[in-house]
């Protein structure tokens, strides 16, 4: 008998805090029923820095700077199906919330007169990704094919959404999968 | 009308019987004489009519005519429906910004002028028009704003004006049943007195008479079921809140014909038990309340309104005018009824309807000006002579409102089953390429279906009727109503709060070349969500403009599509040049490219 062939995926965090990630890793015991049918391509777990062509791609966070851009151009070159996961990536979430204040503000309070500063000068190295005036939601950059709502969404609800995908189904979700209050 | 003015709380309170569910009112007395509602102001109103601080709020922040910061001595709003934008609005209101000095949506320096735009103004055949502190000025041109301007310049009281900036013709081109013949106050009055309650229903209900504010439920089945209603107090509102844009017929008959209005509210009292009416008269009419006011004091000098009216023992009626604050949500009949009683024009759950639990949680007729002007002429002239006009399924007349493209633009009454072709001929209007029948919520009809009939079973209308020649392009008149739309979005649920404005945002990006097929799916995706979820029918219908267009003319959107796939919402590298000037940097990382 050979072995089904395995799903490749992979996984980044844009400007995103991570709990995405973790609510993933929530799974618990799952991890293992996941790993039967999946494999990991770039994502912080494997920490493969580049990706190759894949299944799926999952997405945390907005677009809030240049580099960004580049990640989320990757993952959609390489990926077939692209998943938007969580309130970052879906509407910019938390992060969006300096799309009020004024990037130079933003910068100076930073760099220049935040507490504990001494001769706060602005960095210019190359090597930092550039932010954007505004953090947007991903959908805004790239085409997104499933959007996972959450903040963040529930493990089972990530699990429910995967074993959807690699059984082939289009996923779906329970309204108590979605519901938060 | 200067902010220097101090306004007299106590007495505006007073004069509003110490009333919460006069709120909405009381705040527009409050911002008619201070120009603003300031928040201290909020805090007296809570303590002097015992109520939460948060409910005087949450109506204060609802109402689009109602402002906590200063507006200055003139608050300018120019009417923004797409008839105005296509008789040259925006250019005229740049002219008139840059000779006051002015930028729009900012108070002058001196405190002394404010311009924003506004939602239609009901003045869509004398494009274009604005308010000046609530005052409706139509047929805008330079010479006209230059007055005005020197007027603001010089400081003169609106009071002191001249009153010919201030005319509005009714611009009746086409007469009828309703419009034509001179009413004698009190003939319909007096035939459903000496016919009874009884035989009167039963000539509205042999008329076949369905309301005329769109959806044209049966005016006798209403009638009825809130006559057999049970409560404390029964209510007849007139719902005047005459929002679709483009439609401007309420406009007329409230200024030439109110004693048919006000008589038709007054039979339906007789019918239902009611002692009390109301008319919700949108904010944008305030320059007809005077008129209207001395209308009703007149009805009640005659006998018409008030104790014992006509003699008649124990038939007790009078009415009250309500003025609206600028929310199109309020001409949805629940929301109307949710305003007139002091809240946020947010609809109810239906039902119950308002025939069970309306005004006050009581039974209540709610009917559009038209129907109750309808009602009257029945009355006088019995419910066969009624049933003769029009169709079998739409019974009488109809007024038009015309506006756009074409040589006479106004008022028309048209017996129901008349074609949009004859229409068009009446009104002059020969290179007609598209109308927009009933407003944006309505339907929009290209050249092929000119032979469509105005009638409930076909095109069913509240009035409107926008005519575009083949020189307009389709997708901006899609694009200004889907701005309007999230405008309006009276934000109770989020299917309609957040699906509206993701329309205006894709039609916004494909009106900057940045559109692809993606965009064309997401927006009949957002449709779909709205139709089957929207809590009333803004949200089910605000949708119909954009899929409608789509269809009907695919070119003005194919021509702004960039690609097939997808196309970033906003310029990558842009977004960048703010970061780049902060930090002096212009390596390769920081920039983008495009494609």
């Amino acid at each position: 008998m050979t072995e089904p062939k395995k799903l490749k995926v992979a996984t980044c965090s844009l400007a995103g805090c991570f709990g995405c990630h973790m609510s993933l890793l929530d799974i618990d015991e799952k991890l293992f029923e996941l790993v039967k049918v999946v494999e990991f391509d770039r994502s912080p777990i494997t920490d493969i820095k580049h990706c190759g062509p894949c299944d799926i791609g999952i997405v945390e966070g907005g677009v809030c700077n240049a580099e960004n851009v580049h990640v989320l151009k990757e993952f959609r070159r390489n990926c077939r199906i692209l998943v938007a996961m969580g309130a970052c990536a879906i509407t910019g979430g938390i992060p969006a919330w300096r799309n009020n204040v004024d990037l130079w503000d933003c910068f100076q309070e930073v760099y220049s007169y935040g507490i504990g500063l001494e001769n706060g000068q602005i960095p210019n190295d190359p090597e930092l990704p550039l932010p954007f005036d505004k953090v947007h939601p991903i959908n805004e950059v790239v085409r997104i094919d499933y959007f996972l709502p959450g903040c963040p969404p529930p493990a089972d609800a990530i699990w429910k959404f995967l074993t959807d995908l690699a059984a082939g189904r289009e996923p779906k979700l329970d309204y108590d999968m979605l519901h938060y209050d | 009308m200067s902010a220097q003015d101090v306004c007299d709380l106590p007495g505006i309170v007073a004069r509003w019987h110490h009333d919460p569910a006069n709120l909405v009112q009381i705040l527009r007395e409050v911002q008619d004489s201070c120009g603003t509602i300031p928040s201290d102001t909020l805090d007296r109103l809570a303590k002097l009519l015992d109520v939460p601080r948060v409910r005087i709020e949450s109506t204060a922040s609802f109402y689009a005519f109602f402002h906590a910061e200063s507006h200055g001595a003139y608050e300018i709003l120019f009417s923004d429906n797409i008839i105005d934008r296509m008789a040259g609005k925006e250019a005229l209101k740049q002219y008139f910004c840059e000779r006051l000095w002015l930028e729009p949506r900012k108070l002058s320096e001196d405190g002394l002028v404010y311009v924003d735009d506004t939602a239609d103004i009901g003045l869509a055949d004398q494009a274009p028009a604005m308010l000046v502190n609530g005052y409706a000025i139509p047929s805008l041109d330079k010479a006209r704003l230059d007055l005005v301007a020197e007027l603001i310049r010089a400081r003169k009281p609106l009071a002191e004006w001249p009153p010919m900036l201030f005319e509005i013709p009714d611009n009746l081109r086409k007469p009828g049943p309703l419009t034509g013949e001179a009413f004698a106050p009190g003939a319909a009055l007096k035939a459903a007195l000496s016919r009874g309650a009884e035989t009167t229903l039963a000539e509205i209900d042999a008329s076949n008479l369905r309301g005329r504010g769109g959806a044209g439920f049966k005016t006798a089945v209403k009638w009825a079921s809130c006559r057999k209603a049970e409560g404390e107090a029964h209510y007849v509102v007139c719902n005047a809140d005459e929002g679709e844009p483009g439609t401007f017929k309420d406009r007329v008959l409230l200024a030439s014909h109110a004693d048919l209005v006000f008589e038709g509210m007054t039979v339906c009292a007789r019918v239902i038990g009611a002692r009390q009416g109301l008319l919700y008269l949108r904010g944008e009419y305030r320059n007809l309340l005077e008129k209207l006011k001395s209308v009703l004091a007149g009805r009640r000098e005659a006998g018409l309104l008030g104790r014992n009216i006509l003699g008649e023992q124990g038939f007790d009626f009078d009415i009250e005018i309500h003025l609206g604050a600028g929310a199109y949500i309020c001409g949805e009949e629940s929301a109307l009824i949710e305003s007139l009683e002091g809240k946020p024009g947010k609809p109810r759950n239906r039902p119950p309807f308002p025939d069970r639990c309306g005004y006050r949680n009581q039974p209540t007729v709610v009917n559009n000006v038209e129907t109750f002007a309808c009602a009257a002429k029945i009355a006088e002239k019995g419910g066969a002579w009624f049933a003769s006009l029009g169709t079998p399924q739409s019974a009488g007349s109809k007024l038009i409102s015309i506006s756009g493209d074409c040589k006479r633009p106004g008022v028309y009454e048209y017996p129901f089953g008349v074609s949009v072709r004859q229409i068009l001929i009446d009104c002059g209007a020969e290179d007609a390429h598209a109308v927009q029948v009933s407003g944006p919520s309505g339907t929009c009809i290209s050249f092929r279906e000119f032979d469509r009939r105005i009638a409930f079973e076909d095109l069913a209308t509240a009035g409107a009727f926008m005519v575009f020649s083949r020189e307009r392009d389709m997708f901006e008149v899609a694009r200004n109503f889907t701005h309007f739309f999230a405008h309006e979005s009276c934000g109770f649920c989020t299917p309609c709060r957040v699906g509206t404005s993701l329309l205006r945002n894709i039609m916004d990006k494909l009106a900057a070349g940045k559109g692809s097929a993606y965009d064309m799916n997401e927006m009949k995706h957002i449709m779909h969500v709205l139709r089957g979820t929207a809590h009333c029918g803004l949200g089910h219908t605000a949708a119909n403009p954009v899929v409608q267009t789509m269809e009907k003319f695919p070119d003005a959107y194919e021509k702004r599509l960039k690609r097939l796939d997808f196309e970033p919402a906003f310029d990558l590298d842009g977004a960048l040049q703010t970061a780049r000037l902060i930090t002096g940097r212009d390596d390769e990382w920081a920039h983008l490219d495009n494609d």
